[in-house]
């Protein structure tokens, strides 16, 4: 019961937030510093989740296989490669190394 | 007969303009197809992970078919395995999920939509759909990108959560197969496009510097929330700099959905910080 009173209340609140940033009156955009704030946002956002996901297992920091997977994802990013093969040599980066570190 | 040769004065004078958008169309398209395909695909991990975190099938199809935000629900169900209570557990993530109010504000005026087409379009408001989206240059480009990227991934990303959420005991360990790299990669991906400038560049170090430094000390989905602070500091900082230096207005008001204006001369001075090297 409990996890449902979560998907509940993250469903309701995910959904409000996405449809609030819709519908906000116009005249907020042409503020230039909400302008700049929410074109920045995100970048700050994505890095971090980035780090994150790459550096940990949602409470500890830990360096295993999946850093060596976003490297070279990021590489693959270097080189201008499409997102599909991007994220494809992450998850098979990462295979391969934890294949070979056993 | 005069009918006729109208039909065909039309006939002859349609073909010119359909032309040159139908090739920006399917480029569009495209490109679209292509992140909606690579992250949708991507739900097949988190079905996996869901129910390996001991949600049921249930469970995990209602978050993907009800939140529709991947890092919010991968959030949800990391903090409900760590034993977290439902309402931290909901905060975390939510507070990842409201970058996405942002990205509204961009989306609102790009695409233009009537009030009573927002309620709809909103449940697709995503990191994917506006990357797409904002990438376009006119708003048919960027409607026709919102919709079939949206659509693309709802599809795809409910269907392969199902599939996770089933093969999960099938498949065994799902690290094994590298599948807990892709999420961190699709947001690199969807990150590096935006790193033009350097305003973009240190607001991005800074932000990794805060998320690994409060990952340990703070509850799930917080740190992330610590770290989305990197964006208005850097402003700040830029704001006094250009008040040092000019007292003009910037010059980056007629800017309409690219990046902030780079600041005059600040670039030498503030050597932008690199994310962690992997």
């Amino acid at each position: 019961m409990n996890v449902w009173i979560a998907i509940a209340v993250t469903a309701v609140g995910c959904y409000l937030v996405k449809y609030l940033g819709l519908a906000a009156p116009a005249g907020l955009l042409e503020r230039p510093l909400v302008k700049r704030l929410a074109a920045l946002l995100p970048v700050a956002l994505l890095a971090a989740l980035t780090a994150q996901q790459t550096f940990s297992d949602g409470r500890h920091l830990m360096l295993d296989a999946k850093a060596a997977g976003v490297a070279a994802a990021a590489v693959a990013l270097v080189l201008r490669a499409p997102f599909l093969l991007v994220v494809g040599v992450a998850v098979a980066v990462t295979a391969g190394v934890r294949a070979l570190g056993g | 007969m005069p009918e006729q040769t109208e039909i065909r004065t039309t006939e002859r004078a349609a073909p010119p303009p359909p032309a040159p958008p139908a090739t920006s169309d399917a480029a569009v398209i495209r490109d679209a197809l292509g992140v909606g395909i690579a992250v949708g695909l991507s739900g097949f991990a988190f079905g996996v992970t869901s129910a390996g975190a001991g949600l049921s099938l249930l469970q995990t199809c209602a978050l993907s078919l009800l939140v529709f935000t991947g890092a919010s629900q991968l959030a949800l169900v990391g903090a409900l395995a760590a034993g977290g209570n439902p309402l931290t557990a909901a905060a975390g993530a939510f507070f990842l999920g409201a970058r996405n109010a942002f990205y509204g504000l961009r989306l609102s005026a790009v695409l233009g939509y009537r009030a009573t087409v927002k309620p709809f379009a909103a449940h697709w408001v995503l990191d994917e759909t506006s990357a797409v989206a904002l990438a376009q240059p006119d708003r048919r480009s960027a409607r026709l990108g919102f919709t079939v990227t949206g659509l693309t991934l709802y599809v795809l990303w409910n269907l392969t959560t199902l599939a996770g959420a089933l093969g999960a005991e099938a498949l065994g360990d799902t690290e094994t197969w590298g599948l807990d790299a892709a999420g961190p990669a699709v947001f690199l991906a969807l990150l590096a496009p935006m790193l033009k400038d350097t305003v973009e560049r240190v607001a991005a170090g800074l932000a990794v510097v805060l998320v690994m430094v409060t990952l340990p000390l703070l509850p799930t989905g917080v740190p992330v929330l610590v770290a989305a602070l990197a964006a208005p500091a850097v402003l700040v900082v830029q704001g006094r700099r250009g008040q040092g230096t000019a007292q003009g207005p910037r010059a980056d008001r007629a800017d309409d959905h690219g990046p902030p204006a780079r600041p005059e001369g600040t670039s030498a001075s503030r050597p932008a910080t690199e994310e962690d090297p992997a």
